[in-house]
């Protein structure tokens, strides 16, 4: 996924001379190519987060559209008045490639984890936050990119993860993409959730439960008609790789709450417990813990199918 | 060593002349229209503005967005009052407008806002953002081969940002000589003086390792301001220019005083002080 992303920020660099490309410090060797080719608007600043994302406020002042790259964590928490005031505030059209959204660096302990940049991003006015599945869906989402006129918080994955959303020909920022039917229960998640949500459904669908999976690549604007259709089911079901405090969860909630529309047996919020992680490991032994691999989500569900009937 | 207040540094500075005292009655306008303001912060950057748009800058107030303009960024967004004066006076907007200072539907609040002062670059408020905006925008210029320049003003206080210098190292790695950067370096911040509070000196060797032509200047001196800013003074290296400046300068009884920092529910007996202060200061 952030390859594609990556080589797609040189294609577009290619057909669009607005497009400009600004690293912290990142591992050698990246867009070598754009560098060669395009070195006037090929920047790789040092390890300052606050000052690129200011820089790219002023390119994107100008005219240019930054895509500015670095680890999750990093271009979220360490900048976040800069992207509060000077992307946000201005409305400007920089993208933030975040590396590592969620679990991803598991190995490297609690600093380098992004676990509430969506909560912290998508508070923000003016802000887009994207959380694409696969690689398949972050190409059709970054040719997008361009003439979006807000800033975009991209959610990469590790990369690698399975193609979940083959089906799909467009991406449209804001649009719910349905990848399974499903009559009693329905699971909205984001980002690579979904393949999770996708092996939960089928396991569940083994005890007769018919769950259908409603994948939201976009958290911000968020498809209020595809969500409010789907708590007509009997249970609405949200997962998330990020605490559930402010993340996609909560924001489905605020769209029930808002309009008064809780399914029959309510909403089950599936993501991180407000916890620190205690363990290292892979992303998947993460998941794992917290109980978000597919068998943990389905034994989830079934409980709550069952304390709540 | 005791630090010198820049008008014991500067004891020859040259009194205001009508043009400056004009501009600080329309911010004494705006502190009475107001009723609030950051009286000091603001008078110490008068001659700073008036310099860079009387003189300096190429700028067009009936076209604001004018493509080929000079970027003029205020960074410490609390000094806005000193650039409302001067926008104001080239006709971005109508010196009435100063009276609305802060009121609900005004277009002039407490820090500015480019999207909704005509003239204003970037939106400041918290501190130590602007340098970096100028980076940028001074790399958009070199991207277009244009030769625009982009003007940042901070404040000492601000400096205290560690944002402030690692845009200080990035603009002299990328050699932006498009780049003029100004300390209002009036020596007082919120709480007292800057050497007391956190101690910026010695700030001229500071710039000068950061990578800047450095030049110091009396910063109510209207002709050594424009020898310092009517040009780009490094060749392959970005500017700063370090204004001594008197904070509250013009006021008597505000200079050098930081309960003048900022100022709330001013009574009107004090509006009338500050009148009679300027034209005293004649």
């Amino acid at each position: 996924m952030r390859k594609t992303c990556l080589n797609l920020v040189y294609e577009l660099a290619k057909k669009d001379p607005r497009v400009v490309f600004v690293g912290s410090d990142l591992g050698p060797g990246v867009l070598d190519d754009m560098k060669r080719e395009m070195p006037d608007r090929f920047f790789m600043e040092g390890v300052s987060e606050q000052h690129i994302i200011g820089m790219a406020a002023g390119l994107a002042m100008e005219g240019f559209i930054p895509y500015v790259n670095t680890i999750a964590t990093f271009i979220t928490r360490r900048c976040y008045e800069q992207i509060a005031i000077d992307l946000c505030l201005h409305d400007l059209p920089v993208r933030l490639i975040a590396n590592g959204g969620g679990l991803v660096y598991a190995p490297l302990g609690p600093t380098h984890l992004a676990t509430e940049d969506i909560a912290i991003t998508r508070t923000l006015p003016n802000m887009t936050v994207v959380a694409p599945s696969d690689a398949d869906e972050m190409a059709r989402f970054m040719a997008t990119t361009l003439d979006w006129p807000h800033p975009i918080y991209i959610r990469l994955g590790k990369g690698g993860d399975p193609v979940v959303t083959g089906n799909q020909k467009t991406f449209e920022i804001g649009r719910s993409v349905t990848l399974r039917d499903g009559t009693d229960i329905q699971i909205i998640s984001t980002g690579i959730m979904s393949g999770r949500a996708l092996d939960a459904a089928e396991a569940l669908s083994i005890d007769g439960i018919s769950v259908g999976v409603i994948h939201l690549p976009t958290i911000k604007p968020m498809d209020t008609v595809a969500v409010l259709l789907a708590a007509k089911s009997k249970m609405l079901v949200t997962l998330e790789e990020h605490f559930k405090a402010g993340g996609l969860g909560s924001a489905v909630s605020e769209v029930l709450i808002d309009a008064n529309q809780i399914p029959e047996r309510g909403i089950l919020r599936l993501g991180l417990d407000d916890t620190f992680p205690l363990n290292y490991g892979s992303q998947d032994e993460l998941l794992e813990a917290f109980g978000l691999q597919p068998p943990g989500i389905a034994d989830s569900i079934r409980t709550a199918l069952n304390v709540r009937n | 060593m005791a630090q010198l207040f820049s008008n014991e540094m500067y004891p020859s500075s040259p009194a205001l002349d009508e043009r400056s005292r004009d501009l600080r009655r329309l911010v004494i306008d705006a502190l009475d229209g107001g009723g609030r303001g950051h009286l000091g912060s603001s008078m110490s950057l008068i001659e700073v503005f008036r310099v860079i748009y009387d003189d300096v800058a190429r700028h067009r107030p009936e076209e604001p967005m004018w493509e080929e303009r000079d970027r003029c960024i205020l960074s410490k967004g609390h000094g806005c009052l000193a650039l409302y004066a001067v926008l104001a006076a080239h006709g971005y907007f109508s010196k009435q407008e100063m009276l609305t200072f802060c009121h609900f539907p005004s277009i002039l609040g407490g820090h500015p806002e480019r999207s909704k002062i005509p003239g204003t670059e970037a939106s400041t408020g918290s501190l130590g953002h602007g340098l970096a905006i100028g980076v940028g925008m001074a790399i958009a210029a070199r991207i277009k081969k244009r030769d625009t320049r982009v003007f940042v003003v901070m404040g000492d206080g601000e400096i205290n940002e560690g944002s402030v210098w690692e845009a200080a190292m990035s603009a002299s790695k990328h050699k932006l000589s498009g780049l003029t950067a100004v300390v209002d370096y009036n020596k007082l911040q919120s709480y007292g003086r800057t050497r007391e509070v956190l101690d910026i000196e010695p700030l001229a060797d500071k710039w000068r390792a950061f990578g800047f032509e450095t030049v110091e200047c009396d910063g109510h001196d209207v002709e050594e301001l424009r020898k310092c800013l009517s040009r780009p003074l490094g060749t392959n290296k970005p500017t700063m220019v370090i204004a001594h400046t008197v904070k509250g300068k013009g006021i008597a009884f505000a200079e050098n005083e930081p309960a003048w920092h900022h100022k709330s529910r001013v009574p009107a007996d004090q509006i009338q002080a500050m009148y009679d202060a300027l034209a005293e200061d004649a």
